[in-house]
């Protein structure tokens, strides 16, 4: 973190900064966790305290805005200084869009616990991981500065955008068969595509991890295995 | 660019405009400055970009208005001060023998960081440099320089009615902007300044600031200051000195969003201990 400036309120300004970055991440990992928890055990309750949660990740983010253009505009902050302060800017709003996407799966919760389970809530619960553990990491790789980390978090993203491509075409699958599963497949597949972003500003976090460290994002495209916006799955006996 | 008018010119005439719009207008190499026994520049190697501002930053006697005044000389003042290494203008060595310093200083003009107008009136302080250096014809030709030069250091306006009025009963910015159109007066391809707003508010600073953009077009700059943010807002390429070296130079948008040595990000973010 900061340290080191000749004027020492500059410092507490970037680790205040720092610091609410932190606690946003982690009350937003905390929220999606929990909202996964409560898919899993089809739990109104806990999905309503989620969805009530996310308030506090809005505030933050607000706290943070407020901190970003202060420094700015008092500080004129430079090179290294000036990076953190973009930076926090844009993970904050990267947080604040997993948040929501944590309360958005908490209100399909309630829904869903109203309909009979369908087995592909399996593999929603599966990318939930892969995805939860690839915004810790990012998180990790941006307080920490870890390069090595924001590298592995950013090349993770092409098995999250696989799973979800497969999890696409496994719910038209059971829709297929069986028109009483589409309410629970639709709410899954949004599910689904919430946590895929949610590993797609994982990646984002990732990349301003090397933006503060080096001054540039990653060079090159990443892998993109997300096919589901091409996939048709045809009902079988047809052509 | 000395004497380039809008008359129509040759293709061989812009050819040749062309590659000295491409050439830096001061190539330097190698320079080391002493005052006597201390060594106050140490192996600068700086190319001065042609109609371009350069900026020069770094703390207090880290050598940059040191290496301003060795690029017109205006260090041979100093009895025990000593310049070696090479410093090109326009590919002509400036300590060379041959060199006329009092023409080299009419084409590498100099404004100081406290406003310094001669104790006359406006007029004269601006007609002085072309009546010395036999720019002018006549009278007419003399009033036309200077109604131009105010022009161009954008003080027409203040002053068109009062010149004959003494300089010294400017504004202090006024005052940094009739040095500025008498260093212009007498067509120089470079001016030098050192530290210019430092001792002006923060409107006669903007305007000096909007001047100078203005000024790149037809001259090339050199700007020591203090203030990062102002070379932020008027060059173009920065160099960083640091006890007597130049630590790094390079495009200002570069130095000042992601320098390259720990020195200047030390000195730019304000944590040189």
């Amino acid at each position: 973190m900061a340290s080191d400036h000749i004027v020492k309120s500059f410092d507490d300004q970037l680790n205040r900064l720092g610091n609410v970055i932190a606690e946003m991440g982690g009350l937003a990992e905390v929220q999606l966790s929990d909202a996964m928890e409560a898919l899993k055990r089809r739990d109104i309750e806990k999905a309503i305290e989620v969805a009530a949660g996310d308030q506090r990740i809005d505030d933050l983010e607000s706290e943070v805005d407020h901190l970003a253009v202060s420094l700015l505009a008092l500080r004129q902050p430079m090179a290294t200084d000036l990076r953190d302060v973009i930076g926090a800017l844009k993970v904050s709003s990267m947080i604040e869009r997993v948040g929501d996407y944590a309360k958005n799966v908490a209100k399909r919760t309630s829904a869903l616990a109203e309909v009979p389970p369908v087995p592909p809530a399996f593999t929603v619960a599966r990318l939930g991981r892969l995805t939860q553990e690839m915004f810790k990491e990012a998180l990790d790789s941006y307080i920490s500065r870890d390069l090595v980390k924001a590298s592995t978090t950013r090349n993770r993203d092409e098995e999250a955008d696989a799973l979800y491509t497969s999890i696409f075409r496994e719910l038209l699958t059971y829709m297929m068969e069986d028109p009483r599963n589409i309410t629970s497949c639709t709410h899954l597949l949004f599910v689904a595509k919430n946590l895929e972003r949610v590993g797609d500003h994982a990646t984002n976090i990732a990349e301003m991890t090397h933006f503060v460290v080096e001054g540039k994002t990653p060079e090159g495209e990443r892998a993109n295995n997300d096919e589901s916006s091409f996939t048709v799955v045809r009902p079988a006996g047809i052509d | 660019m000395t004497g380039m008018t809008a008359e129509v010119m040759t293709p061989k005439e812009v050819e040749t405009a062309k590659e000295a719009a491409i050439a830096p207008k001061f190539v330097t190499k190698g320079v080391d400055v002493y005052y006597a026994e201390k060594q106050a520049l140490t192996n600068v190697s700086l190319d001065i970009e042609t109609n371009q501002v350069t900026s020069l930053i770094g703390p207090s006697g880290c050598g940059k208005s040191t290496y301003l005044r060795c690029l017109n000389r205006m260090n041979d003042t100093i009895d025990i001060c000593r310049v070696m290494g090479d410093i090109l203008l326009d590919g002509a060595d400036i300590y060379s023998r041959e060199m006329d310093v009092v023409h080299l200083r009419a084409r590498v003009g100099m404004v100081f960081q406290k406003p310094n107008p001669f104790p006359k009136s406006i007029y004269e302080n601006v007609c002085y440099g072309p009546k010395i250096h036999g720019i002018a014809k006549n009278k007419a030709e003399l009033d036309d320089i200077v109604h131009t030069s105010l022009q161009k250091a954008g003080l027409w306006n203040e002053v068109k009615d009062r010149m004959h009025e003494p300089g010294t009963g400017l504004s202090g910015g006024q005052q940094q902007r009739l040095c500025i159109a008498r260093a212009v007066a007498v067509q120089p391809d470079v001016i030098l300044m050192d530290e210019p707003c430092s001792a002006l508010d923060p409107i006669a600073t903007a305007k000096i600031e909007e001047l100078i953009d203005e000024l790149r077009v037809n001259y090339t700059i050199v700007i020591v200051t203090h203030s990062m943010q102002q070379a932020a807002r008027v060059s173009q390429r920065t160099g960083f000195f640091h006890l007597g070296e130049l630590v790094e130079v390079g495009e200002t948008e570069q130095i000042f969003t992601n320098p390259k040595d720990e020195r200047t990000q030390g000195y730019i973010t304000g944590r040189f201990g």
